[in-house]
């Protein structure tokens, strides 16, 4: 039997990657600024995402966000008493956004009313890295309550991340949590990546967020880059 | 655990890659970089179930594991990394975000039968 080799090149992810580079265009056509939030199930990505919903409001900015879990709407409502727009994509036990259901759940918003749009990825620190939603920023968010070793335990996402949220900041000194040896770690995996400690409860840590924010709405271009 | 929908994602683009040819397919080659957020074994494992009923059918899965490679700015050169858990260069340990390999997932080549 004699065989051939046939060359196809071909990226397994390309349907997804085509996806969502067209949706990075339409954000970008519509001045909207997205972030992608990924960390693992526990981490406080619905807290955070309420006081930042919350006080983004109150500053007089137009936020409006995805959120993505295998099951139930609890989390769209907690988001939706920020008074933003929020919708719930149910993934019926998929571990990850696709750039699929992202264009499917924005059907019906004017893209041109919101200034910032948060995805609320599935709690998951492994198959969410290798999807692309077409946010301009992915911000992965690791709590004092998981050690400071988290990122060298899951260096793919970490790597693919602009931003790293530390969450329960206030938790700190009872979980003995060591801040240096996580933005060592941090650094580590992802070298330059920008960190913020954060404490959704005191609010400790959020005027540097919304600085940053800011920025980014303003096209910081240092933490403008694509991820494909 | 994605590495199911990938491996759909592997079958369907190879189908339809090649369904204007006859000839068997006997292998696949996927090319991983360590980057990418995919594991072989759980791609082995889902590979026979995925493609029963397909042209793939009967096929093997070749997996060719491709490591991070860094440009590092002080030695100006490439440099392959040994893992992912640190990306310093290894001659020089100066870190570097600027990844030129690593983030592959794509299907490299398909072997066939040739006609006789």
């Amino acid at each position: 039997m004699t065989t051939r080799i046939v060359e196809l090149r071909k990226g397994v992810l390309k349907k997804n990657d085509e996806l969502a580079h067209e949706l990075r265009s339409r954000f970008e056509d519509a001045g909207l600024l997205v972030l992608n939030l990924v960390s693992s199930p526990g981490t406080g990505k619905t807290a955070f995402l309420e006081r930042t919903l919350r006080e983004l409001r109150a500053a007089g900015a137009r936020p409006a966000a995805l959120v993505g879990d295998l099951e139930t709407d609890n989390d769209a409502r907690r988001l939706a008493a920020s008074g933003a727009p929020v919708r719930q994509i149910n993934t019926h036990g998929r571990c990850h956004l696709e750039a699929e259901m992202i264009g499917q759940h924005l059907e019906g918003w004017n893209l041109a009313d919101f200034d910032t749009l948060f995805i609320e990825n599935v709690g998951n620190l492994v198959c969410p890295s290798s999807y692309d939603l077409g946010e301009a920023v992915r911000v992965a968010l690791l709590s004092v309550t998981e050690g400071e070793d988290k990122p060298l335990k899951y260096p793919t996402i970490f790597n693919s991340a602009d931003i790293a949220v530390i969450t329960k900041i206030d938790l700190a000194a009872a979980c003995e949590f060591d801040l240096g040896l996580a933005r060592k770690n941090l650094h580590e995996v992802r070298p330059g990546i920008t960190i913020l400690e954060t404490s959704s409860k005191t609010g400790e840590g959020f005027d540097a967020w919304h600085s940053l924010l800011e920025s980014l709405r303003a096209g910081h271009p240092s933490l403008h880059a694509a991820h494909t | 655990m994605h590495e199911l929908s990938i491996i759909q994602s592997v079958v369907s683009t190879v189908t339809e890659a090649m369904s204007a040819r006859p000839e068997r397919i006997l292998r696949v080659r996927l090319l991983v970089g360590a980057l990418s957020g995919v594991v072989e074994g759980a791609l082995q494992f889902g590979y026979e179930i995925a493609t029963d009923g397909t042209p793939l059918a009967g096929s093997k899965l070749e997996v060719v594991s491709l490591p991070v490679v860094i440009y590092c700015k002080h030695c100006e050169a490439l440099r392959e990394m040994e893992g992912v858990q640190s990306f310093r260069c290894p001659v020089c340990g100066t870190p570097s975000g600027d990844i030129r390999q690593g983030r592959e997932l794509e299907i490299e080549s398909v072997e066939i039968e040739e006609a006789a």
